[in-house]
């Protein structure tokens, strides 16, 4: 069904609903065909193989939480899914739901893109993984054919010498959206910084990688003034809106406290 | 993409058939046949007071297509007790004044069994916390909430203990 979709209009899948189930009801319109697949049994569940670990389209928020393997394959995943909705979105919304509804504030996004998560995309004519990173073009817009189902979202189990973290800054603990998501992740090698990841949320049209950030740090030895460096240049490529959330100008300052504070409590895990 | 066809549903433990139109929620389909226990808040997710367990996991009815349940069992908060045989959420929620317009308790006592099978048996105030922060009150300011969730489940595992 879905390999006849020309456009998002026809057909669209449907995860767990928790976006897709409130848009349709909120507009009165909806795709004119639904296929469930959030409730394809073959579609859910959490491998970890080969130093990678592998989630399939129907995997829930919950199930990333009740899984005590994630801990240690996907710390960063897990410390968002805990802040993430209520639990009976959380266990409901699937993680190919929150990438593919794209939106900037997404909070499992972020995370994905710092562990430097890739997607598998099926259509009837084949199958293609690609980057998480570069995934998204614009506001609720991706690479992702019409007639293409998200099936897999995995990423290389992380090395012992690296760290990650994400902040979710809300207006109240629980059940919030997102004013300025961030995750960090670092890997040293020999002294200096080897990997880093930078990703920030609800800061720009869609989920972005800082790749000016990311280069300040890359091959240096940290210091306090180089995750300023960094935390400055984060800032500098944020392009924030004002919305009835907060105003662009303090997401940005946000996006400097919270990128400086990230990066150090990763460093400090690491020494 | 308004197609009716006739679904097999189990709503606490009775099976019937229901014709349901394609884009009904089990919100709706659930207060249509009857089940007036499943209450009516927000319709997008943001209060709970909808939730029901669908093979003892709760999630919320009004973001629920009734086509997508499938063979999932249907429970709502009579079916996990009744006036004349409480389950012990509902006794510690009624002894300890955790509900006072009692709007909001079916989603909440549905949510606690939820965490409790799922997450944790031996919750403590975080674990309440994050279990129910999809459950909106507007009454009771929550603290007799936490007190009635502990309470309740102190009492079903001591029950699960005396077997
Ligand atoms: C009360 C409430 C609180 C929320 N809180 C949060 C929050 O804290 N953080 C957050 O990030 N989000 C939040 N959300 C938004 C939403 O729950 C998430 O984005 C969720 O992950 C969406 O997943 P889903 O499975 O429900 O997606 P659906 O609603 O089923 O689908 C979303 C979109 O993705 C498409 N899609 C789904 N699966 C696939 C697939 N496998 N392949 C291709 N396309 C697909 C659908 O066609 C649709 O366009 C909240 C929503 C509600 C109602
Ligand atoms: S009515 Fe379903 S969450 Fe409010
Ligand atoms: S008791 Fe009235 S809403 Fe909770």
């Amino acid at each position: 069904m879905i390999a006849k979709a020309k456009t998002a209009n026809d057909v669209a899948p449907l995860g767990g609903g928790t976006n897709l189930v409130v848009e349709m009801r909120a507009s009165g319109v909806g795709p004119a065909t639904l296929v469930s697949v959030g409730q394809l049994a073959g579609l859910r569940g959490i491998t970890i193989a080969d130093g990678t670990v592998t989630i399939g389209a129907a995997t829930t928020v919950s199930d990333i939480l009740r899984d005590p393997r994630m801990k240690q394959v996907a710390a960063v995943l897990v410390e968002s899914a805990d802040v993430f909705a209520g639990q009976m979105i959380r266990n409901t919304a699937t993680v190919a739901g929150n990438i593919c509804c794209g939106s900037p504030a997404a909070d499992l996004v972020p995370p994905l893109l710092a562990l430097g998560a890739s997607v598998t995309l099926r259509s009837g004519s084949g199958e293609r993984t690609v980057p998480l990173d570069g995934y998204f073009t614009g506001y609720k817009t991706s690479v992702r054919k019409p007639d293409e189902l998200l099936t897999a979202i995995s990423w290389p189990v992380p090395t012992a010498k690296s760290a990650s973290r994400f902040y979710k800054l809300g207006r109240r603990r629980g059940d919030a959206i997102t004013m300025v998501g961030v995750s960090v992740f670092v890997s040293l090698k020999d002294g200096v910084c080897d990997t880093v990841r930078i990703a920030l949320g609800a800061v720009g049209p869609c989920v972005m990688r800082s790749k000016k950030a990311e280069a300040v740090m890359q091959g240096k030895a940290p210091s306090a003034d180089l995750i300023a460096k960094a935390a400055q240049a984060a800032t500098a490529e944020s392009t924030p809106i004002d919305d009835i959330r907060a105003s662009g100008e303090y997401r940005k300052e946000q996006v400097q406290v919270l990128v400086q504070r990230l990066l150090t409590q990763s460093l400090e895990s690491l020494s | 993409m308004t197609n009716r066809k006739t679904l097999k549903m189990t709503v606490n433990d009775t099976v019937r058939n229901v014709e349901v139109a394609t884009n009904e929620t089990l919100l709706e389909t659930l207060r249509r046949v009857g089940a007036v226990e499943v209450k009516c808040g927000c319709e997008k997710g943001d209060c709970g007071a909808c939730a029901v367990l669908l093979d003892g996991m709760a999630v919320d009815s009004c973001l629920t297509l009734t086509h997508t349940v499938g063979t999932r069992a249907i429970t709502t908060i009579k079916g996990l007790g009744t006036a004349e045989a409480p389950h012990p959420l509902q006794t510690a929620f009624a002894e300890l004044g955790a509900a006072q317009c009692g709007y909001c308790t079916p989603g909440m006592i549905i949510a606690t069994q939820s965490m409790l099978t799922h997450d944790t048996a031996t919750p403590d105030e975080n674990d309440i916390r994050h279990g129910l922060s999809g459950n909106l009150c507007r009454c009771t300011g929550y603290t007799k909430i936490y007190d009635a969730v502990l309470e309740g489940a102190k009492a079903m595992r001591e029950t699960e203990a005396a077997k």
